[in-house]
């Protein structure tokens, strides 16, 4: 029944949870902090992260045996690169605003270290299937990172969800600002983002405690 | 040199690459366990960063920017490769990186050893990408200012990882709650600079005006768009209005 045997399956669960890149490999981090003020944002980055990684995953798997081991993050860098220009023209063309939020952000996934990270641990050893399975699993673990932290900070800092009120007006007094509450505007600030990723490390480790670090 | 001043200290602390654009962070946090190893990291990206800026910058004046082939000849003139400049930045940022390695390999093999995967990884380090699409971003117009932003963001990246390195050191005496303790308190920790770093937004200002955080929603823009909208509406108005009267 299974479309994926287990290990198959593994491959896209294990990052999603106690192997997650943002929460315990300490990957990719950079781009992921700045764009989590707005759901809509995060939500754009996480699927250009995974075409990118998942394509970009196949690739390299297709040139393993090809490319010289000296030169190969020269190689690795060019193919995200090119992939990562097909995502900025596409989202130019097509979603002209949501690229200005993300400016710089979307050419930044080149250096996006679990791009990288995972092409030289899994893609440059193993097979093409494999190591797509693996690309999408790792990009949608950072994806759901992504979207926690820009879920909290976009609801508690303008009290919205992908630009729709859902605690009611802040000027006209309705929904619950009816009852005295206010928007926390300093979630959308960047800093919140650092926190709200710590708090997130720190509810994860909690209920595993098999991940808790040294000092 | 006023330019040059206030953008130097702008690059450093107000516009800190790790405290308000988050660039670099993985390396920020793998590194800093330990303050030599921090500085070591941190003066080889000050290196890194104040040669490829400047590199990158004319690279984007003479090839990429819009119009920017206009020396090779004027049918050359309507050339735009901005979207070229991705593949282009990275190249030289990876050259310029290869060639650290092999020149700290050569000098400081202690250093070499210590620094481990995270030199050639100084490749993917997004603050160094970030420095050449933030110099393209701010249209930054010439190649003495580009080289003191390459600089002085790098020496900001430097201060910021000397800083939680040392914080690192002393916290590992303390009584951090066990799933805290390692990447959580460092995040947190980072977070709590990066406030205290906010208030560096008044150096330029004076204090009179309140800096706008970078991503400030997008709901904000539709409620001014909305109030311009108004106003003019309302201007229309009374014009109508006195035109009325006058009648």
């Amino acid at each position: 029944m299974a479309i994926l045997s287990k290990k198959d399956s593994k491959l896209i669960l294990d990052p999603l949870a106690d192997n997650n890149p943002i929460t315990i490999q300490v990957l990719g981090i950079c781009s992921a902090l700045a764009i989590t003020a707005e759901l809509k944002a995060s939500i754009v980055m996480a699927l250009s992260v995974v075409f990118v990684m998942g394509l970009g995953n196949v690739v390299i798997s297709l040139l393993r045996n090809v490319i010289p081991s000296k030169i190969r993050i020269i190689v690795q860098l060019v193919v995200v690169a090119a992939l990562v220009i097909v995502v900025d023209q596409v989202l130019k063309a097509y979603a002209y605003t949501l690229s200005k939020t993300l400016a710089v952000f979307v050419g930044l996934i080149i250096t996006n270290c679990i791009i990288m990270g995972r092409f030289e641990a899994f893609a440059l050893g193993n097979g093409v299937k494999r190591s797509f399975l693996d690309g999408i699993g790792n990009a949608a673990g950072y994806g759901l990172i992504l979207i926690i932290v820009g879920f909290f900070r976009e609801l508690l800092g303008s009290g919205t969800l992908l630009g729709y009120a859902v605690l009611g007006n802040p000027i006209e007094k309705t929904g619950l600002y009816a009852i005295g509450y206010e928007n926390n505007g300093f979630m959308l600030l960047s800093p919140m983002a650092l926190i709200v990723v710590g708090l997130l490390i720190w509810v994860q480790r909690s209920r595993n405690p098999a991940l808790i670090e040294e000092n | 040199m006023l330019e040059h001043t206030e953008l130097f200290f702008k690059s450093i602390f107000i516009d800190n690459m790790v405290f308000a654009t988050f660039l670099g962070m993985c390396s920020y946090l793998a590194v800093s366990k330990k303050v030599t190893t921090a500085v070591g990291l941190g003066a080889a990206v000050i290196f890194v960063l104040s040669v490829t800026v400047p590199l990158n910058w004319l690279l984007d004046q003479y090839l990429l920017k819009d119009g920017a082939l206009a020396w090779l000849g004027p049918e050359y003139a309507d050339y735009n490769l901005s979207f070229l400049s991705f593949i282009l930045f990275i190249a030289t940022i990876a050259t310029m990186v290869q060639l650290v390695e092999i020149v700290v390999e050569k000098f400081s093999p202690a250093l070499y050893n210590s620094l481990g995967i995270f030199l050639p990884l100084i490749a993917v380090n997004c603050a160094i990408l970030g420095g050449s699409l933030f110099m393209q971003a701010r249209e930054i117009s010439s190649l003495g200012l580009a080289f003191n932003y390459g600089l002085s963001s790098g020496i900001g990246w430097f201060l910021a990882i000397l800083a939680i390195a040392a914080i690192r050191e002393k916290i590992r005496y303390s009584n951090v709650p066990p799933p805290l303790r390692g990447l959580g308190i460092t995040f947190i920790i980072t977070g709590l600079m990066a406030i205290g770093f906010m208030s560096f937004g008044g150096m330029l200002t004076g204090g009179d005006e309140v800096p706008v955080a970078e991503e400030n929603t997008t709901a904000q823009q539709e409620k001014e768009e909305e109030n311009k909208k108004l106003d003019e509406e309302t201007a229309q108005n009374t014009v109508s209005y006195n035109a009325i009267e006058k009648e």
